[in-house]
């Protein structure tokens, strides 16, 4: 391969990636412009970029896998729900001291379990996720079990706060591009190449002088602030919360979005979380077998297109150069 | 261990669970000595380079320089000079050559030290010059190589550890790499070169150790190795 040839095949992906972010923000905003139902998927859509933005940067970048992140967006989301229903706190004081718990635990959980490799760290961390969800369910006093907690107040600062639709999707795409943005500088960063060294081969890294144990941790702290961030966004965005809101639905969901989108590149995960957040649309009909679809979209990816969305302009243009 | 010995190591061992991969090895090399590693598959050689930096629980001793290398911990060892360009090269495949060259150079805070080894790198592999924004994966195996040697030259290395190279290359091609690592060698470098092709080793080291079952079997002076049938000699004992 000439670097002639390689150089073309950059600019045709980034020519084709920008035409499908183009065609999402033509979306988001004829979907702004005429309001009604859809609104309220583009409000999911955005905070499902933002968790699975972070879950990309443990996953993606530094390689690592976690079916429990759910539990991060569960602590944050309730402590911001019981706060400020129960004891009346500020949404915005509620939701950061809901993120410093949802890292507070990222740091005890993270510490002993990402001393775990593969398997055992799956199983490690997919335990989190199940605990989380028995404690919402099961600590009744305060998350009202099954229930749930209803009436939670939306965001906002003081006397302005986002009550219209419109206004909460600005908010919440604004916060998303945010998070978007801060992972690709993470990427380009000494922080970023650092950890997609330690995917590449943990000893390599090692014998480059690299922390391979500490630089796991703090992906894992910052991919766990992305879901407490999404976890409380969720809670003031719906007015509502229930144990289901973070079960193992949501890692189901956050799995497709990530191998849909293009696990490990910088704006695959956001994508991802953008088309199949747009699919419950079609798969409404099968209700209940929801999670089977997904499971099917799940295994066809990565069966046809293990690189995601994000990697097809590559394999097109592969293939006309083979072809040529 | 002499006054000019850049390494020293006594009595080293290393375990895999209930196997001992690394029996008791006695190995030194000096200032700017070029040093193979010769040995079939399986005789520790890979484990010997791993134990040398602390990527595996090991015991015995590892002096450097003067100091004591500090078990199980590969950051202190690199800090300290020891570079390792690991079995299978270890490059980063989805990164460009300009990110890998720079990860060389993790621990490095220095701007006008990074510029004056990343030109001696790109002078000494000029091909690495032309595919810098190229991703690592896409590289030929020769390529793929300079550039595991590249980055360990980044580290600032004053010792280099080099296992197996030849790794999967065409003749013409390992050739050519173990001509720059010569060079490199004439220029101060001392280096540990760990090799199943013994006769190029031999070409280039000064001194060879022989391993066996996890210790060193021989110590070999290439001078005195005239023929193949010698050198099978100390491989079947």
């Amino acid at each position: 391969m000439n670097s002639h040839a390689s150089i073309w095949a950059n600019g045709r992906r980034n020519v084709a990636l920008l035409a499908l972010w183009g065609a999402a923000a033509a979306f988001v905003v004829y979907v702004f412009v005429t309001g009604g139902y859809l609104i309220a998927v583009l409000h999911f859509a955005a905070i499902y970029v933002i968790f699975v933005t972070g879950l990309n940067i443990f996953m993606g970048y530094t390689g690592q896998v976690s079916f429990g992140h759910n539990a991060f967006a569960a602590i944050s989301g309730y402590t911001s729900a019981v706060l400020t229903t129960r004891y009346s706190i500020e949404p915005m004081a509620a939701a950061s001291l809901g993120l410093a718990g949802a890292l507070t635990c990222a740091l005890l959980v993270g510490y002993p379990t990402l001393r775990l490799r593969g398997h055992y760290l799956a199983m490690a961390t997919l335990a989190i996720g199940l605990i989380a969800y028995e404690v919402a369910v099961q600590w009744g006093s305060v998350t009202q079990g099954y229930m749930g907690i209803s009436g939670i107040p939306p965001l906002g600062i003081g006397r302005w706060t986002v009550t219209s639709d419109r206004a909460l999707l600005v908010l919440l795409v604004a916060i998303a591009a945010l998070g978007v943005l801060a992972s690709a500088g993470i990427r380009r960063s000494r922080l970023g190449r650092a950890l997609v060294a330690i995917a590449g081969s943990e000893d390599a890294a090692r014998a480059l002088g690299i922390d391979v144990a500490r630089y796991k941790l703090i992906a894992f702290l910052i991919s766990a602030f992305y879901a407490g961030l999404a976890g409380s966004l969720f809670v003031h965005a719906v007015g509502f919360v229930s144990p289901e809101v973070y079960g193992l639905h949501m890692v189901v969901l956050a799995f497709t979005m990530l191998y849909v989108g293009g696990i490990g590149t910088v704006t695959g995960a956001a994508l991802g979380a953008l088309i199949v957040s747009l699919l419950p649309e079609t798969f409404r009909t099968f209700s209940d077998y929801q999670d089977l679809a997904y499971g099917a979209v799940l295994i066809v990816i990565l069966i046809y297109a293990p690189g995601g969305l994000a990697a097809l302009p590559t394999l097109w243009s592969s293939r006309r150069k083979e072809g040529a | 261990m002499t006054a000019t010995s850049v390494l020293d190591v006594r009595g080293l061992s290393a375990r895999y669970g209930h196997v001992e991969a690394l029996r008791g090895v006695d190995m030194h090399v000096e200032v700017g000595e070029l040093v193979a590693i010769l040995g079939p598959n399986g005789a520790g050689k890979s484990t010997l380079m791993r134990a040398l930096l602390g990527l595996v629980p090991t015991e015995g001793q590892v002096r450097f320089c003067g100091r004591d290398v500090p078990r199980r911990n590969p950051v202190a060892a690199t800090a300290l000079g020891l570079i390792l360009v690991p079995e299978g090269r270890g490059i980063f495949a989805p990164m460009t050559v300009a990110e890998n060259l720079e990860l060389g150079a993790y621990l490095l805070h220095d701007g006008a030290e990074f510029a004056r080894r990343h030109e001696r790198v790109l002078a000494l592999f000029p091909r690495l010059r032309e595919r810098l924004g190229q991703v690592a994966g896409s590289l030929s195996g020769g390529e793929q190589q300079m550039l595991a040697i590249g980055r360990a030259l980044m580290a600032g290395p004053k010792i280099l550890l080099l296992d197996e190279p030849s790794l999967g290359l065409a003749p013409r091609v390992i050739e050519e790499i173990l001509e720059k690592l010569g060079d490199l060698n004439r220029d101060g470098l001392p280096i540990i070169l760990v090799e199943q092709k013994a006769p190029l080793a031999l070409k280039l080291a000064r001194r060879a150790y022989l391993m066996s079952v996890g210790s060193i079997a021989a110590e070999i002076d290439p001078r005195t190795v005239k023929s193949h049938d010698e050198l099978a000699r100390f491989y079947l004992g």
